[in-house]
């Protein structure tokens, strides 16, 4: 393009421009015009009219605030309830003597210097017509004090107001959540009026994902104010409509049992009613309390928290991402029956293996080997070479299909927010997320679900669900209904089945659950010693997740090693194995072997559902 | 002169906006009840946004040019950083608000996206042919999307005008301006079914506030009654009755017009209208003489995006537009878009400064 017609078509481009930034500056003009023509004919056509509105204005809308929801637990047990606090306010205009009103105040209820402080600013920089919170969360003892004595001091008043409250500490935290106060941040997407009067908003957990239930609506109070704004009578009033009540399929005893048989190991104890997909247990330990976020918590209170090596804030039941161990292999082999694996064909186990032209040896669990294994075998001895074996001749894929069908590596879809997915690798999984190849040794560690797998507690204890149902697949609730609050109606969440795994092949399911329940009860079974004395049969699969790799040649010595590197006890199972009326999935972060740490946790945890709490268990809401 | 040679500053524009942050500080002390920490505050962001101006005035707009494409990618990138971690970032993170400095992707895009469609379409001569049209039309689309999705209609709005505003000043026809606002209108019916039931009611009540009195038009007749009793000369300063017994809704952002025109009656409103068109003339004219298509383009959009957001604001105050969250420009306290105005008014300041003595 030659510089002739750049400029040419520069001078045209300007001319355009030019011409069009004038009619804009018209259209300006005139739009301004209107604004000026709106302001005369408010300000100074109708004024009179407005200004004798204005001098009657004495009807002022008052937000009227809904009761939030309170949430419960399938017994009716509170788990985030509201609670009266009582404040003394006072109104600077009313008051003669500030000074010897304090005094008289002081006398009934304890004021800090800081309060005093607090107080003093306000009287400075707040309009003198408007009620200023002197004393907030007074005592029993100092509510009655001041209402015995109210009368001498006019102008100073006793408020009340609903604050959430969590009655047990921080059992229920990972469940429940809490409300905290609105930030910058919601005001940005709620709708504001509908919040009017009210201070505080979900912020996670049930109280997060349920937000719109446990709200309400707000109400409306017409009232007559004085020249002062005080308040004189009222005229009209819409009822605020109170947040509906949610009642979960959580046992909250049960969940705090549970929190307890872990004792000092951190983890998770998810249980399920598997015919329904509801929640029985969703216990992770450790704890925090929720309590202090209602108010907001120090920024170094929260600090402690966040960098408490434990991580009490992690909500392991949910987002707690674990490799299965051998808990995965009932799935591998409904995986392996699906795809015409004979059942009775034998592996030989030497105690180890060896893919074809490499040196790198493969540990079975037991040294010595298990000599020759058969499907059925290998799931209740738990041989590792058996599902080598088995992961090479299905191939990856084909483990990531046998994870996914049964809702492992992938969201359940729970009602809470923040559910990760977890991983059944793939070698175009890898290719994406590291550019790397997949090699041939990494499908033989996913078939003892080590490497990349990763599941989820509730993962684990829903596709043991999913086991329990013989192919159905539930999806997990929290919430089992809402109840409105001033008729009482209940609005039940219906259970959702999401599919039918593997439906046509019942023998496939009779044959591991078979082998799930020789895990307990045969005369081999890994975990058989849990499961002495049990009033009920079960089924069920011990896992022992490896934390570190051991290197070649080295043997894993326990004792040897730092807390923190052992490995993880996994256990999943499910009881009655003929009528099951729950799984459940326990993972003891560090705990060791899955049968001497986990499967004992479970077997608790079932007992106290199907049998009854033990006497020992405290459980001052039940009794 | 010699501020001019030596910031790159525009002496009118500077001064004009200097007036506008004194006079927000004297309605805001009102407004806020007296509350002098709100003054510190709102002084600090003005500072910040003529720090920011300042910088912006000093780049020259062949470079502003050149990293067009850039800071578009950049903010592009951001918009979608946002919904991605939006999502995870739900968790115990939302309640700590310790007041660091927050930074919206969608800010960036209110400058990005005129800047954009200019560079675009003055690649070839104006006026933009189909291609170039569709491209711009894509290109103002993307973002404002995003900015949907937040959700934050408002500010999505703002952007794809100002997007807009330079498809119309690089020369669309006419006709085409004419059909596709007949077609936009056609459509509005059905735009009307994806609003929200409380964005209907704030619609419908535009038309008749009192059918809602204590509902909907709450806000709408609380506010036209402080503007309409201010009367000819205000009630005077810390003197308005509708203000101070809570009448008004946030008073101090939204709805700062209804307190200043309550306090500082008709006369108050002429002066501060005076001075908005005083800054927005000063911006036309310097669009107006800009040396480049491309500077002409961006400083004409960004000057009548300012209007737009003066002409709203009041508008939605007085009761003639729907009430919408939109800021009075400079005057309501706070909002991250204070910096944003104010890197406008730097670009505005550096075309106007680093002109050459020849045409290119």
């Amino acid at each position: 393009m030659s510089n002739g017609i750049r400029i040419q078509d520069y001078l045209s481009d300007t001319k355009l421009v030019q011409s069009r930034l004038i009619a804009a500056s018209i259209f300006v003009l005139l739009l301004c015009g209107v604004l000026l023509w709106r302001l005369f004919d408010l300000q100074i056509a109708q004024n009179l009219r407005f200004d004798t509105l204005s001098q009657e204005n004495r009807i002022r809308l008052m937000p009227l605030p809904p009761v939030r929801g309170q949430i419960y637990d399938r017994h009716g047990v509170p788990l985030a309830q509201n609670l009266p606090v009582y404040a003394i306010e006072i109104q600077p205009d009313r008051i003669d003597d500030m000074e010897a009103t304090l005094d008289v105040v002081s006398r009934m209820v304890t004021l800090s210097d800081e309060e005093l402080v607090q107080f003093r600013k306000a009287l400075r920089t707040r309009p003198r017509f408007e009620a200023q919170v002197l004393k907030s969360g007074l005592s029993d003892e100092e509510v009655a004090r001041f209402s015995a004595n109210q009368h001498l001091v006019d102008g100073v008043e006793l408020t009340a107001r609903l604050r959430r409250y969590y009655p047990h500490d921080g059992e229920m935290v990972h469940v429940v959540g809490y409300v905290g106060r609105i930030s910058e941040d919601d005001l940005g997407r709620i709708d504001r009026a509908a919040y009017r009067g009210t201070d505080y908003i979900g912020k996670l957990g049930v109280e997060e994902r349920y937000e719109n239930e446990l709200l309400g609506e707000v109400g409306y109070e017409e009232v007559e104010t004085n020249a002062h704004g005080k308040i004189v009578r009222v005229v009209s009033s819409k009822k605020s409509v109170a947040g509906k009540d949610l009642f979960l399929s959580i046992d909250a005893g049960l969940q705090m049992a549970a929190r307890e048989y872990l004792g000092d190991f951190k983890g998770a104890v998810v249980a399920v009613e598997p015919a329904t997909g509801s929640v029985l247990a969703f216990a992770s330990n450790p704890i925090y309390d929720p309590n202090p976020f209602v108010e907001g918590i120090s920024s170094r209170d929260y600090q402690a928290l966040r960098q408490d090596p434990d991580r009490p804030l992690l909500n392991r039941a949910l987002n707690g991402r674990y490799a299965p161990g051998s808990t995965i292999k009932p799935f591998f082999a409904m995986g392996a029956l699906d795809n015409g694996v004979d059942p009775a064909r034998t592996t030989y186990c030497p105690g180890y293996f060896t893919l074809p032209g490499s040196s790198r040896q493969y540990r079975c669990w037991r040294r010595e080997g298990h000599g020759a294994m058969n499907l059925h075998d290998a799931i209740v001895r738990s041989c590792d070479v058996y599902f080598y074996q088995l992961a090479r001749a299905l191939g990856i894929e084909k483990l990531s299909e046998a994870m996914l069908r049964f809702g492992l590596g992938r969201t359940t879809g729970i009602d809470l927010s923040g559910e990760p997915s977890g991983l059944a690798p793939t070698p175009e999984w890898k290719q994406n997320s590291r550019g790397e190849v997949w090699y041939p040794g990494e499908t033989i560690s996913a078939g003892i679900g080590q490497g990349y797998t990763l599941v989820t507690p509730l993962q684990l204890a829903m596709a043991t669900a999913t086991i329990a149902n013989r192919g159905k697949r539930m999806l997990p609730r929290i919430v089992d209904h809402a109840r409105d609050a001033s008729t009482g109606t209940p609005d039940y969440v219906e259970p959702q089945v999401l599919e039918q795994v593997d439906a046509d092949s019942p023998d496939h399911y009779r044959r591991v659950v078979d082998a799930m329940t020789d895990v307990l009860h045969g005369e081999r079974g890994t975990a058989r010693g849990s499961a002495r004395g049990a009033e009920y049969r079960y089924a069920g699969k011990t896992g022992t997740a490896q934390v570190i790799g051991i290197a070649q040649g080295e043997r894993y010595d326990e004792d040897a090693i730092a807390e923190q590197f052992r490995d993880h006890a996994l256990f999943i199972a499910f009881a009655p194995v003929d009528d099951p009326k729950i799984a459940v999935a326990v993972i003891a972060e560090n705990g060791g072997g899955g049968s001497r740490t986990a499967a004992p946790i479970a077997r608790k945890v079932m007992d106290y559902y199907l049998i009854g709490p033990p006497e020992a268990v405290e459980n001052p809401d039940e009794a | 002169m010699r501020l001019e040679r030596a910031f790159r500053m525009d002496a009118p524009l500077f001064l004009g906006l200097l007036a506008l942050g004194g006079l927000s500080l004297v309605v805001l002390y009102s407004a806020g009840n007296q509350d002098v920490d709100l003054l510190y505050r709102q002084s600090f962001r003005l500072l910040i946004g003529l720090a920011v101006m300042g910088v912006l005035a000093r780049i020259s707009p062949e470079t502003f040019t050149r990293w067009t494409p850039f800071i578009y990618g950049f903010g592009m990138a951001c918009l979608v950083l946002v919904l991605v971690v939006g999502i995870v970032g739900k968790g115990a993170q939302r309640w700590l608000d310790l007041g660091v400095v927050q930074f919206q992707p969608a800010e960036i895009m209110k400058l990005g996206v005129p800047m954009m469609v200019a560079w675009w379409l003055t690649r070839n001569p104006l006026p933009p042919g189909w291609r170039d049209l569709g491209l711009a039309v894509l290109i103002i689309g993307a973002p404002t999307m995003l900015v949907v999705l937040q959700p934050d209609l408002g500010t999505a709005v703002l952007i794809a005008a100002a997007g807009v505003l330079v498809i119309l000043l690089a020369g669309l026809s006419w006709r085409l301006i004419v059909i596709l606002a007949g077609a936009a209108g056609a459509l509005a019916p059905v735009g009307w079914l994806f609003l929200h039931e409380y964005q209907q009611r704030r619609i419908l009540t535009l038309f008749d506030p009192w059918s809602d009195p204590l509902g909907a038009g709450y806000h709408t007749i609380q506010s036209i009654i402080a503007v309409g009793s201010g009367g000819l000369s205000g009630k005077g300063w810390l003197n308005g009755s509708q203000s101070h017994l809570d009448f008004i809704p946030e008073r101090g952002t939204d709805f700062i017009f209804a307190v200043f025109a309550e306090e500082f009656g008709f006369y108050g409103g002429i002066g501060m209208i005076a001075l908005y068109i005083f800054l927005v003339g000063r911006g036309l004219y310097i669009s107006f003489y800009a040396q480049g298509t491309y500077t002409r383009l961006v400083a004409g959009s960004l000057s009548l995006t300012f209007f737009l957001y003066v002409f709203v604001n009041i508008g939605m105050v007085s009761g003639i537009v729907p009430v919408v969250g939109v800021p009075l420009p400079l005057v309501s306290y706070g909002g991250t878009s204070m910096v944003t105005l104010m890197a406008g008014f730097g670009i505005l300041m550096s075309i106007h400064s680093h002109k050459k003595l020849m045409p290119k």
